[in-house]
């Protein structure tokens, strides 16, 4: 076959990129990664989206496509093998309904928790709200090795930021969203996640980002408490 | 084969009406439960125990939720006279535009009709900017969808009937017709498809509903 372009561009510390990378590699799709400094944003990645400015972008033989999980369910539809989505509309509803849920609900209060270096009320409210969410998650395992099933599927990839991001957000925040006691099930398949052959040679340096999120951290806690 | 198919909805919910729309635009048959937000039914709390919103489909006994996943769910049950186009990236870009009509042009039109003021005007910069993203997607088309009606059309369809509603409550025109003339075109059309034109919420309705939630914003300043 005609050799095809496929980029992904991308962050180093972004878990959206990520999702999309190992969609790639778990189905063997020949990738070129670019990295672009969101601190200091390209031309290109000005060009290629400008309604967010965001990565990741991912561009298939000239066409580019936006916003990570539109980006998993292309993926999926171009490379048929190892699908990541199950074939049943039922099924299919729920893990969209999940990935949204833990988009929507879970990051943002984590990472606002996290965040939260000077307001104890705020933190502890942000907190609540993540173990919440995390409480729904934990109830959708039920079981399985993996959100989807036997093997890695979309809501694994969706959710898979949990396993590596979340972990540093707690240390960095001194706090512990992830406790042990209360999702089991989520610790286990974290391992399970992380220890795949796959993802475990696609995760950012956890050194880097304990550093990189503190860094974050305090920035966005300042220009929380301006904005009060 | 008896099929159950329930749709638990408010009368006034933009979200809910998409998923009126598809059912109609398929074909397919349909029970109503109208739900009152303020007095939640044990239904509702069941079927969508997360997040306790309308819509809900029901399709004999399982539930769905959240209307563009539902719209998703309802395109993949029910195959004739598909809403999304074959083409994959056609298909990623009907979803990319979908998810931003939700995350960002339908927040920031609502901000500008709650707001007065200076706050107003701050509201219109990135109102203004949205729809021009959205305007630019019209070129060439008559529907987002194409020739036909499509998911896109019924995502964003909520300008359809809300931005006038809306307009009217507040005196400021939103979608000028000489700045925004594709999307302008659209609104018409759109809003005169038979299965479009007879779902509609009343429309007198809806401006008292919108005057008091408008007023409501402006007491508590």
């Amino acid at each position: 076959m005609a050799s095809e372009e496929v980029k992904l561009i991308g962050y180093w510390a972004s878990a959206y990129r990520f999702r999309v990378e190992w969609a790639l590699i778990l189905k063997g799709v020949e990738y070129e990664y670019i990295e672009e400094d969101l601190f200091n944003k390209s031309p290109r990645l000005l060009e290629l989206n400008p309604v967010h400015k965001k990565i990741p972008v991912f561009i298939h033989n000239g066409k580019v496509v936006l916003e990570s999980l539109v980006i998993l369910e292309y993926i999926d539809e171009i490379w048929k093998n190892n699908p990541l989505l199950p074939q049943d509309p039922y099924e299919r509803a729920m893990i969209r309904f999940w990935a949204k849920f833990a988009d929507e609900k879970l990051v943002l209060s984590a990472y606002l928790a996290m965040c939260s270096l000077e307001d104890e009320k705020g933190k502890a409210e942000k907190i609540t709200e993540a173990m919440e969410a995390l409480e729904r998650i934990e109830g959708e395992l039920k079981g399985k090795s993996f959100f989807g099933g036997e093997s890695i599927g979309y809501l694994d990839l969706a959710l898979g930021w949990i396993s590596h991001w979340l972990p540093v957000w707690d240390e960095v925040g001194s706090m512990k969203i992830l406790d042990p006691l209360k999702f089991p099930a989520i610790i286990s398949w974290m391992n399970r996640f992380t220890n795949h052959k796959v993802i475990k040679n696609k995760l950012p340096p956890r050194d880097k980002m304990v550093v990189f999120f503190q860094e974050r951290s305090k920035i966005i806690s300042t220009t929380l408490t301006k904005n009060k | 084969m008896a099929e159950e198919v329930k749709l638990i909805r408010t009368w006034s919910s933009p979200f809910a009406l998409r998923i009126v729309w598809a059912l109609k635009l398929k074909g397919i048959e349909f029970e109503t439960v109208l739900e009152d937000l303020a007095s939640k039914s044990p239904l509702l709390l069941q079927s969508n125990p997360v997040h306790k919103k309308v819509p809900v489909l029901v399709h004999n006994g399982k539930p769905v939720s959240e209307s563009l996943v539902i719209l998703e769910y309802i395109e993949e049950t029910w195959k004739e006279k598909p809403l999304l186009p074959e083409d994959p990236y056609e298909k990623a870009s009907s979803r990319f535009w979908a998810k931003f009509s939700d995350e960002k042009l339908l927040p920031s039109v609502w901000t500008v009709f709650i707001s007065q003021g200076n706050k107003q005007e701050e509201a219109l910069v990135p109102a203004l900017e949205n729809l021009q993203f959205i305007e630019e997607q019209l070129e060439g088309k008559k529907f987002f969808g194409g020739e036909k009606i499509g998911l896109l059309d019924l995502a964003i369809g909520w300008m359809a009937d809300m931005v006038s509603v809306l307009e009217e409550v507040t005196g400021l025109k939103l979608i000028q017709e000489d700045k925004f003339p594709l999307l302008s075109a659209w609104i018409e059309i759109f809003a005169d498809v038979p299965e479009i034109k007879e779902s509609g919420a009343p429309r007198e309705k809806l401006i008292s509903k919108f005057q008091a939630i408008r007023d409501a914003y402006a007491a508590t300043k």
